[in-house]
């Protein structure tokens, strides 16, 4: 008599420690091999594109941070640039060069959070340990510069909000210094180790076709060798001023993909000494008065300005009619945002592109015919933040 | 190359060296502080709990101009006013939903006065909800506890601002 079989589903979350936030995934086993996988998302919506419709450009800006909350001025970024281009104003130079340090700074941020819970999820804890440190540091220059350790509401339409304190310049270099020892010790630590190695090489393969036939970005592309990087191919603010390497992985599997995101890290390191090296000085937000409130010492002497920081705090400014699409190289792919204006002072539309999104949908498509103890190893490479997935 | 693989798998070097990094990390300053008695350091800039400020003659501040109110995204903040006996313009009510606050400045960046403001404070957690809804007469407390802070971080931060 044949025996017959029935596959078991099983529910991955949205509870569970490694599923990375609030992610529930419904697994259909077959013994301990995946047969499908089926992510449910939404536990974490908010309804952020709604909301912006109905709050002025000024007040939309903190609803960025809350997308990818693990770098949320890369978010900003791309918002702010997007209202730039409707409103054809220019960024000041040492606010772009702020930015890109920022930017970096995120960058870094994300994928130590990344590479270090990944390593947690494959059994190393030490890691985790030793990467928050840095976390930490990093996260004291976002609370210096913004006054928020993670909802910086930093970037503004026309500029950064403030200049940098005084010793914050020094102190970034410093810790750029010795910020490639850490790296080092953590590729001791896991890039040799066979652990490690055990359970990420070969696991989670995507070939070059399938990555951008699913719409991936960032890593999960460069991992699969696509050297595709926003930076470089469609170069925003001043990147193109800035030399840097865009590492690309040769196999596609969770393990280029570690190794991907380390050279980025040290890259991002030589990028931040080198715009602060070489930050011109200035104004730190566009000179227009239309859009970008007085500084509070003109507020308090002048009427006119007086007028304008009312005006700007109560209506905001308007944005000529228009659409515009603007992506900038988050550290998890292309973070894009479409917004459409309508004239007023409010957008009429905002869509909001996340990277995540379009790597947890060929989720099943990438576990699939894996073992169960490989999920959260391709959850940790896919680097998923709900954030910005529910929006 | 191949001799030199296998006794790398059997000395389990990667492990000794991994140990080795560990082992010596043990010896480095600690990173972690004894919170409740050792706290973190907060810039100037830190957005914490709010406060109503009073002038140095014990006036308050505010004059009830709404540009908070209007400004908030969250709309955490209900203010009424009303002129007062001496004929000048003061809030008769001024609330704000700490719950609903997303602490994100626009208030204190917004104030024409420097009445609102976000201290230093991060310590502010309550067993109730209801104890979170903040009025008036809680908030220039909050102000008056705060004062000397916050008036020094407006002082250090006032080139930037």
């Amino acid at each position: 008599m044949a025996k017959t079989t029935k596959t078991m589903n099983l529910n991955f979350g949205p509870q569970h420690p490694a599923a990375h936030g609030v992610l529930r995934l419904i697994l259909e086993l077959d013994g301990e091999v995946i047969e499908r996988a089926d992510p449910h998302i939404g536990l974490l919506h908010r309804g952020t594109e709604k909301l912006i419709e109905n709050k002025t450009y000024t007040q939309s800006v903190p609803y960025f941070d809350r997308l990818d909350y693990v770098a949320p001025m890369n978010q900003e970024h791309a918002f702010a640039l997007a209202v730039e281009t409707l409103l054809k104003i220019k960024v000041p130079e040492r606010a772009s060069y702020i930015r890109v340090v920022f930017c970096e700074i995120g960058r870094i941020l994300s994928h130590i959070l990344n590479i270090t819970t990944q390593a947690l999820d494959v059994g190393a804890l030490t890691p985790s340990l030793w990467g928050f440190e840095e976390r930490e540091k990093l996260m004291c220059f976002y609370e210096r510069v913004s006054g928020s350790r993670l909802h910086a509401n930093y970037f503004r339409p026309g500029g950064v909000h403030q200049d940098f304190p005084v010793g914050l310049k020094e102190d970034i270099l410093d810790f750029c210094k010795h910020f490639p020892k850490v790296i080092d010790d953590l590729e001791n630590l896991l890039t040799d180790n066979r652990i490690f190695k055990q359970r990420n090489v070969d696991i989670g393969v995507v070939t070059p076709q399938d990555a951008v036939a699913h719409g991936f970005s960032g890593v999960m592309l460069r991992g699969s060798n696509i050297p595709w990087d926003l930076r470089r191919a469609q170069p925003y603010e001043v990147y193109d001023r800035f030399k840097f390497k865009v590492p690309v992985g040769k196999n596609g599997d969770c393990y280029d993909r570690y190794l991907c995101r380390i050279e980025e890290m040290r890259e991002s390191t030589k990028i931040i000494i080198d715009a602060l090296q070489t930050m011109p000085e200035g104004p730190v937000m566009a000179q227009d008065g239309k859009v970008t409130p007085p500084s509070r010492a003109m507020m308090k002497k002048s009427m006119e300005a007086l007028i304008h920081h009312f005006k700007l705090f109560t209506e905001g400014y308007h944005v000529p009619k228009g659409e515009v699409y603007r992506a900038v190289e988050a550290p998890k792919g292309e973070f894009g945002v479409y917004l459409i204006a309508d004239g007023s002072n409010k957008p009429y539309r905002c869509k909001i592109k996340a990277p995540g999104f379009a790597h947890l949908q060929a989720m099943d498509y990438v576990v699939k015919g894996h073992m169960l103890a490989d999920v959260p190893a391709v959850l940790g490479s896919m680097d998923i933040v709900f954030g910005e997935i529910d929006r | 190359m191949k001799i030199r693989r296998l006794l790398n798998i059997i000395f389990l070097s990667e492990f000794v060296k991994g140990l080795y990094l560990a082992f010596f990390y043990m010896f480095k300053k600690r990173a972690t502080v004894n919170y409740p008695f050792e706290k973190g350091t907060i810039s100037p800039r830190f957005r914490g709990e709010h406060a109503l400020r009073r002038y140095p003659d014990g006036e308050e501040r505010c004059i009830a101009c709404k540009l908070c109110e209007a400004v908030c995204p969250a709309q955490a903040i209900t203010i009424e006013s009303e002129p007062r006996q001496d004929g000048s313009r003061r809030t008769t009510r001024y609330d704000i939903d700490m719950l609903k606050c997303i602490y994100c400045g626009l208030c204190q960046e917004s104030c024409p006065v420097d009445a609102i403001v976000q201290g230093p404070n991060f310590e502010f957690a309550t067993e109730t909800r209801e104890e979170l809804y903040y009025n008036k007469e809680k908030l220039l407390e909050n102000g008056d506890r705060w004062e000397k802070e916050i008036a020094h971080n407006i002082k250090v931060d006032k080139s930037f601002r």
